[in-house]
């Protein structure tokens, strides 16, 4: 046994008791949704068929996320329209997908995005194109139609046996956390400020736009806890505030996460000092409202169900793409000029050989992933509680967990059955050796570990579930670890390799829509320049 | 031993002495039972029909006749002397105990409230005029006369004290009238199971005797454990008034009380309307709306499950359909109904025109697609103290409900008071403005609330209404305008707009209102 296997094994004793209690039922039914992680294990093993013919085409994207719709739905504003979109699960919109029961639909990962400013141009349009934003102010700023954006209340914590308004306790606090509370949002402030010679901002989204000046860079150099250790932050609630937010939005924690995110996450979507950050936008469904506008832009050249299993260039210029139909279990072949790859750096490790090598090992292992336990509980009602009422985000404060949003808030459903999102980041220091305890998990195990979580604040929220559904996510969140941010892997990555463009949130360095969306954009920018040079 | 004795040979001559002493106790604590049905019988038909001395008065004439009856019926009961007085504590302890539960149940379900209540008073008093001729024949050979008498008649008479003294003093103020009278029912099935033993001697086969004691026991124990559910003790204190009706719906806690010669209505504790002066709220809610839309012929009502906005619209004859969409199926079962509230909203809620839909207001005014466009719509929400309602006040839901209006339709908003939470009221008449409406606030006193308010308003520009209903209670020409003029502690304040994703008006109707209480 391998030192690494030995650790990863005992890593996995807390869960594997879990997966071993048998006996344990539970009152309701539920199931695990995915991912399909068959057909990976069969690249793998080298175990299919290789397609029997290559059909030419000019452009295949591999990867239906948000990137890959971005791409797909760039090609069709211009026109372009000899591509095909391949994805292997049976929907579109990757972290962003939805459900739908009788009840309500619901996010399966990915469920709100900050209202954008004016300056994320890409994303103003396709919310405007959604029906989102009703006008624009006299400054050009985007206003949006108060449905879309999060109604009130907004947050709520679980903590001492009740619920309190909002994610950080003021009741109770001290002269000194309340002192430290104000003099972090200062240091925010002061680089929400802060312009460069060229007289951008620090941290600005997408992050492209943002300066790349040393100072901006050295806040990659060190964690969000050395940097907060060195300004003498201590007050736990503070702290506590500070790691559920890189929990929630990164999947990492205070000491896994560069500094240079942690700060991005509260400056970058602030226009000014003292403002509010941005208010969100969300659906019941949570981003699977804005998957639904992608798809439904370029869904005659979309097919899911294809899972790319190999990318390799030919002498010819050309790329042959191979992929599995699912569905009929056969091979596909295309002969395309260029391919988008719009999934996550390390699996374009996996499905283009060439590419492993030339890159080698280290590179593809700084893309390392955190993995998510997501899962949707169906409610026949709602239990009774204590403090505040019901919010749309649902935090417990003594908890591994991210808490849960309500899928019916946005549709303003206040009674009756509903369905609740719960998260749970795996933010372990070893995001490979958490997934393979996530993955090892049976339905079981995973309801326990939801259950015995919400049980803190809801003691009888058993007897109100009808259903409980699991999405584990293998690769949910790119982890922005000290140093990835301005790595020169991120640039290399970036770099088009033998035909293939890449497009994905992780060549930002951090999971948000918005990166996403833009490398998207830009991959089918590339890949058009390239077209029209080779005719 | 004592289970063979058959019942054939009790009132032969083996006797068995019996305690005699232990015997008097029980005559004490029957006749602290009996009296406290009387009063709760009382004290429950002066709460629900008023006039307290009637009431009492005729409760204590039905209650002394009937034990008199009972008395003279003793006679008929020749055999098994000791078993029928323990049948007789259980008897009482069934009529008596659940007499208030039933009667709360009469009054809010049926038409026979009187009958049921005099027959239940009639059944008590009768078995309680039993119980004493009884147990005199059964110590009659064990006492001298005069000392059974004396013995028994005195202690039912300070039995009687003892009860008058603490049925005001501690039972109504620390248990209510449903709870005292469900355990003094116990109490009357514990002297049935107690005299079993004391009467062992002369009982026939007393596991079946005292099986018969513990179901009466469980069926009183559960009533009490239930009782929970039909009024909180604490719930006794909050409210001025007897509560006469309350339940637990999965949407709010609705509460009927009654007292100073009226009822009221309150949601989650809060008081939605006083039989006593609900005309004015509700005559200034919808007449209003029907001087800016005369010819309206669509009515939409949101909240206002008691039906009483809709009494009002019946008045106008040209109304041909009223939609009514109330979250709470209990509440406009209740109005549709209970016989208090039928009366007091006039059937409204059976009328042919008028159709019931319960569902939550906004979900509804969002996703209907069955029904035309409305001439009137007439806002009847609780007051904004929590967000599932501030909803309803928002910049969203005026705009959906702007959609399911025709151009030259007339809205009426209740929006809370004016004096008590001024911004509260203004923020509702800026959000209607932001929404696209033409406004028009006005108010009027309405006593048991406050002076109140409500924000009139159009799709497009209209004045001030003049005219209104001939033969209304309250408003009339110079009413009507009068309204529409405000005093300087009520007029306009700036307020901000209520969004769906700011919900600034919960917290300011919180703040207000939390100076008055």
């Amino acid at each position: 046994m391998k030192r690494r296997t030995i650790l990863s094994t005992a890593a996995a004793l807390p869960f594997a008791g879990l997966a071993c209690k048998r006996g344990r039922k539970f009152p309701f039914e539920g199931e695990l949704l995915g991912p399909s992680l068959e057909l990976g294990h069969h690249v793998r093993d080298g175990a299919l068929p290789e397609p029997a013919f290559f059909q030419p085409i000019d452009v295949v994207i591999v990867g239906g996320g948000i990137a890959g719709l971005s791409a797909a739905r760039h090609f069709e504003g211009l026109g372009f329209k000899n591509y095909l979109l391949l994805e292997l699960e049976s929907g579109v919109g990757g972290t962003s997908r939805s459900g739908k029961n009788g009840v309500s639909a619901y996010p399966l990962a990915a469920h709100y995005v900050p209202a954008p400013t004016k300056d994320l141009t890409h994303l103003v349009k396709l919310l405007d194109e959604a029906g989102v934003i009703e006008g624009y102010d006299a400054k050009g700023e985007p206003l949006f139609a108060e449905q879309h954006l999060v109604r009130g209340p907004d947050e709520r914590i679980f903590f001492h046996g009740q619920w309190w308004e909002g994610l950080y306790l003021h009741a109770g606090e001290s002269t000194e956390d309340a002192r430290q509370y104000r003099a972090f949002f200062q240091e925010i402030d002061r680089w929400t400020l802060w312009r460069d010679t060229k007289g951008r901002k620090a941290f600005t989204l997408p992050r492209s736009l943002g300066s790349d000046a040393p100072e901006v860079r050295a806040l990659d150099t060190l964690s969000f806890k050395a940097w907060l250790e060195a300004r003498g932050f201590s007050s736990e609630r503070l702290l506590w505030l500070l790691d559920y937010a890189v929990r929630d939005d990164f999947g990492s924690r205070l000491d896994t996460t560069s500094a240079w995110a942690g700060i991005f996450y509260f400056a970058a979507r602030k226009q000014g000092p003292g403002e509010e950050s941005r208010p969100l936008l969300t659906w019941p469904e949570g981003n699977g409202f804005l998957v639904r506008h992608l798809f439904n832009s370029c869904k005659s050249r979309v097919r899911t169900g294809h899972g790319v299993t190999r990318v390799e260039p030919q002498k010819d210029g050309t790329l042959r793409v191979s992929a599995w139909c699912t569905r009929e279990n056969r091979a596909v072949g295309f002969a395309a000029k260029r391919v988008v790859f719009a999934g996550p750096v390390q699996m374009a490790g996996r499905v283009v050989p060439a590419l492993q090598k030339a890159r080698g090992k280290a590179f593809f292992e700084a893309f390392a992933a955190t993995p998510w336990l997501v899962a949707n509980l169906t409610l026949r009602n709602r239990p009774a509680e204590h403090g505040f009422p019901l919010a749309w985000d649902n935090v417990i404060r003594q908890s591994e967990g991210l808490g849960y949003v309500v899928a019916t808030h946005q549709s303003l459903r206040d009674h009756g059955p509903t369905v609740w999102t719960y998260y749970h980041a795996l933010a372990g220091p070893d995001p490979k050796a958490d997934w393979l305890k996530l993955a090892a998990m049976d339905w079981r195990a995973c309801a326990a570990l939801v259950v015995d979580d919400l049980k803190k604040a809801h003691p009888d929220i058993e007897t109100h579930l009808a259903r409980l559904d699991v999405m584990r996510w293998g690769h949910a969140m790119i982890r922005p670890r000290p140093g990835l941010l301005w790595s020169p892997l991120l640039d290399l990555a970036r770099q088009p390799f033998q035909g293939v463009h890449f497009a994905h949130s992780d060549l930002s360095g951090l999971a948000l829509f918005e990166e996403a969306q833009d490398h998207g954009i830009r991959a089918a920018e590339e890949v058009m320049a390239a077209l029209q040079h080779q005719p | 031993m004592a289970e063979v004795d058959s019942a054939a040979s009790l009132d032969g001559a083996k006797r068995v002495p019996l305690n005699a002493s232990l015997l008097f106790i029980s005559v004490f604590l029957i006749a602290a039972c009996g009296l406290v049905y009387e009063l709760v019988a009382g004290t429950l038909a002066s709460y629900l029909l008023g006039d307290s001395v009637l009431q009492f008065s005729t409760v204590i004439g039905v209650y002394l006749s009937a034990m008199g009856l009972g008395s003279y019926l003793s006679k008929f009961i020749h055999r098994g002397l000791a078993q029928r007085f323990v049948d007789l504590e259980l008897a009482v302890a069934l009529v008596g105990g659940f007499s208030a539960p039933i009667l709360f149940q009469a009054f809010a379900h049926t038409h026979a409230f009187r009958p049921t209540l005099y027959g239940i008073v009639l059944a008590v008093g009768t078995l309680v005029g039993l119980e004493i001729p009884i147990l005199m024949r059964i110590l009659k050979d064990q006492v001298r006369f005069k000392d059974l008498v004396a013995g028994v008649l005195t202690l039912d008479y300070i039995g009687a004290l003892f009860a008058s003294l603490l049925f005001p003093l501690l039972l109504m103020p620390k248990l209510g009238l449903v709870r005292t009278s469900l355990l003094f029912g116990l109490l009357n099935a514990a002297v049935g199971l107690w005299s079993t033993f004391l009467l062992k001697s002369q009982l026939g086969t007393l596991r079946l005797i005292r099986m018969r004691c513990a179901v009466v026991l469980t069926l009183l124990a559960i009533g009490l454990a239930g009782a929970h559910k039909f009024t909180l003790a604490v719930e006794e204190e909050i409210f001025s008034d007897e509560i006469v009706y309350a339940k637990d719906t999965p949407y709010q806690r609705i509460v009927l009380t009654r007292g100073r010669g009226s009822f009221q209505l309150f949601l989650n504790g809060n008081l939605q309307f006083s039989s006593a002066d609900e005309y004015r709220y509700h005559e200034a809610l919808v007449h209003p709306a029907f001087a800016v839309k005369p010819d309206a012929k669509r009515i939409l009502v949101c909240g206002g499950g008691d039906g009483l906005a809709v009494r009002e619209i019946l008045k106008h004859p040209g109304v041909e359909r009223v939609v009514l969409v109330d979250l709470d199926p209990a509440m406009t079962d209740m109005a549709s109904h209970m016989p208090l509230l039928r009366e007091l909203n006039g059937k409204s809620l059976l009328d042919p025109r008028v159709k019931v839909i319960n569902a939550d207001a906004m979900v509804w005014v969002a996703e209907d697609r069955t029904e035309a466009p409305f001439d009137i719509a007439l806002v009847d929400f609780p007051d904004p103290n929590a967000y599932a309602l501030g909803k309803l006040y928002t910049t969203r839901f005026y705009k959906l409900l702007r959609r399911r209006l025709g151009p030259d339709a007339a809205v009426s908003v209740q929006s809370t008071s004016p004096l008590m939470a001024r911004k509260s009221f203004w923020c509702i008449n800026a959000t209607m403005e932001a929404a696209g409406f033409q406004t028009r606030p006005y108010h009027l006193a309405v006593p048991s609330f406050a002076v109140w308010g409500y924000v009139l308003a159009s799709p497009r520009a209209f004045d001030v209404p003049r005219q209104t209903l001939p033969d209304l209670r309250y408003l009339s020409d110079e009413a009507m305008t009068a309204m529409f003029a405000f005093p300087k502690d009520m007029d306009r304040v700036p307020a901000e707009v209520n969004r769906l994703d700011n919900q600034v008006l919960v917290h300011l109707y919180t703040r207000e209102w939390k100076r008055w209480s």
